[in-house]
């Protein structure tokens, strides 16, 4: 994901010098040629994301359109009140590339798991939050961020995450994209965990259980109407996300199920209300809260007994 | 570099027009804060002079073209003080003098702290210290890279310079050679809760500066004599940014108010209001 983004960005900053990238002394290898290409449109602001906010904030106020980078624990928290001000207050036009979701920082310990960065980012204002399922979501998103008039916040991963979508799909802010079709039960995915809810919907498939799978790219807008659609067409829900459960997709997902008075089942997937112990690699800690393909099929059969009752 | 260097003689002329609009400014700030019941006055009136010199002499901005791309900008880091900036843009004549009785009333657009666009002058959004220096070094690196011409202004208190993020700005400032971005620091030697000095001492404070590659230059920041040559002489090095250490002194022009803590908390009364503006120096 981290190659799209930066393959994305380059054909932006080759059309238009107004588009900037802003590293918080990340990205060693990965945006080499982008400096050497676009020398007056890329800045190293040193370890130092308060002040890469500001200065992104202060750009944008002079018509630059600024992507900044940086680890997403570090992106999203310490700089989170010039975020919260200069950016989101002030409705400026730069884009938040996180890169790393939960566990992507496997064995560098909790310090490096993104596990709030939907939350926070959610309860903003003015900020569109999107977390891309694979690498065409992510050309896609950078591209919607780069004609958007606000703020936009990306999580991206760095390694080569399976390829989902095709050419002919169609990624806008604001609206979820139908990956598979089904009406036993629908999974709502949000970001990195695309490829294995797809896995997992071919699982039930073989099984005889369709499930409509919906890529949520977009946590916020939320696209409301395919959530109240699949809980209209549908036994049940099931919400996949690499955050905690506290506040980020699942819970967005709840909202509209409960401002809407919807009652129908819905299991969400996430990282319970702790600090993840010890060490080992992504897989080991995605397996320990099954977010797996056979997790989430476990998920959905879970959803389906609850209504058979 | 030392301040004798900028002691040139202004006219005569010139001090009495800048007396005379600080002394309608800090009139101005008496009457609103006491029609609004706010606080913070002491720490507005030791800007007024700084204010001054830079609306009515240094910035090259047009009130009628308020939005001018090739303007000076001018960001309030230290927010708090922003109805000294608000009475400054009324004398200066960006916004209208009516407008000032607005301020803080129900449904009105002018808060305690500016909000970008608002009213025509305002820069940026501030309010929480240490954002304001990022944002100024980001515009003037945008004017640098386009070779553009307007030059960046900011106004930090010296209390905001406890903040972190204001010195992460203040090394990369120093190291990129933005020599187009100047920083003003209203020194008065109070902070929210007692004595600079005191609380987190900020001596020897233009030898950090300087260190992080700042050309820094010291003033009195109630004197024109001094304000305006130094402003003036902007940038003085070429490839460094300048800060101008302002000496001031809270709540200055109000005698009774002068170096008063409590007069970052307390508010007009206004049985007490014609008394005061009879102070005024």
């Amino acid at each position: 994901m981290r190659k799209a983004f930066i393959e994305e960005l380059t054909k932006l900053a080759k059309k238009d010098k107004n588009v900037w990238l802003l590293t918080g002394d990340l990205g060693f290898s990965v945006f080499d040629d982008f400096q050497k290409n676009f020398p007056k449109q890329y800045l190293n602001v040193g370890v130092a994301e308060q002040n890469l906010i500001s200065i992104a904030a202060g750009l944008a106020m002079s018509g630059k359109k600024v992507f900044a980078y940086s680890i997403t624990t570090f992106l999203t928290m310490r700089p989170f009140e010039q975020i919260r001000n200069d950016i989101c207050y002030q409705n400026l036009p730069v884009t938040l590339i996180g890169t790393g979701s939960a566990f992507s920082y496997n064995t560098a310990g909790c310090t490096h798991f993104a596990l709030e960065d939907l939350s926070l980012m959610r309860i903003l204002p003015n900020m569109t939050v999107t977390a891309p399922g694979d690498a065409y979501e992510v050309k896609s998103l950078v591209r919607a961020a780069y004609k958007h008039q606000g703020p936009v916040y990306m999580c991206i991963t760095k390694n080569g995450e399976p390829i989902v979508h095709n050419k002919n799909t169609n990624i806008i802010f604001g609206k979820a994209v139908k990956v598979a079709d089904g009406n036993d039960a629908a999974i709502l995915v949000c970001g990195r965990q695309l490829s294995n809810t797809l896995t997992a919907a071919n699982i039930l498939r073989e099984q005889g259980i369709k499930c409509r799978v919906l890529s949520f790219h977009t946590l916020k807008p939320l696209d409301m109407a395919e959530i109240k659609k699949a809980a209209k067409e549908t036994k049940g829900l099931i919400t996949v996300e690499e955050n905690l459960l506290a506040g980020g997709f699942g819970s967005a997902v709840a909202e509209v199920l409960a401002d809407n008075k919807i009652t129908k089942p819905l299991v969400r997937m996430g990282i319970p209300d702790e600090f993840p112990k010890g060490v080992g690699s992504q897989d080991y800690f995605l397996e320990r809260y099954n977010l797996t393909a056979n997790g989430i099929a476990g998920s959905v059969k879970k959803i389906l007994k609850l209504t058979s009752r | 570099m030392t301040i004798k260097n900028y002691m040139k003689k202004l006219s005569h002329k010139l001090q009495d027009d800048l007396k005379r609009q600080a002394l309608n400014i800090r009139r101005d700030i008496i009457t609103i804060s006491a029609k609004a019941g706010s606080t913070h006055i002491g720490s507005l009136l030791s800007t007024v002079d700084i204010l001054t010199a830079l609306y009515f002499d240094i910035l090259r901005i047009d009130p009628k073209k308020p939005n001018n791309s090739n303007r000076d900008r001018f960001i309030l880091s230290k927010g708090h003080g922003c109805l000294g900036l608000y009475c400054t843009l009324a004398n200066r004549g960006f916004i209208s003098k009516k407008i000032l009785n607005e301020y803080c009333k129900d449904g009105s657009t002018l808060p305690i702290h500016p909000v970008r666009g608002s009213v025509p002058g305002i820069e940026a959004t501030t309010g929480s210290l240490g954002h304001g220096l990022g944002m100024g070094l980001g515009l003037a690196l945008a004017r640098k890279r386009d070779n553009e011409s307007g030059r960046v202004f900011v106004l930090l208190s010296d209390g905001e310079c406890d903040e972190g993020s204001t010195w992460e700005a203040v090394m990369l400032a120093g190291h990129l050679k933005t020599d187009n971005l100047i920083a003003i620091v209203d020194y008065n030697k109070i902070q929210c809760y007692g004595h600079v000095k005191d609380i987190l001492d900020l001596e020897p404070f233009t030898d950090k500066w300087r260190a992080n590659g700042w050309e820094a230059i010291e003033v009195n920041g109630h004197k024109f004599e001094e304000l305006i040559p130094a402003l003036r002489s902007i940038p003085s090095q070429v490839g460094k940014p300048t800060v101008i250490i302002a000496h001031t002194a809270r709540g200055k022009g109000v005698p009774s108010m002068e170096n008063k803590l409590e007069w970052y908390y307390y508010n007009i009364k206004s049985e007490n209001l014609d008394k005061i503006l009879a102070e005024l120096i």
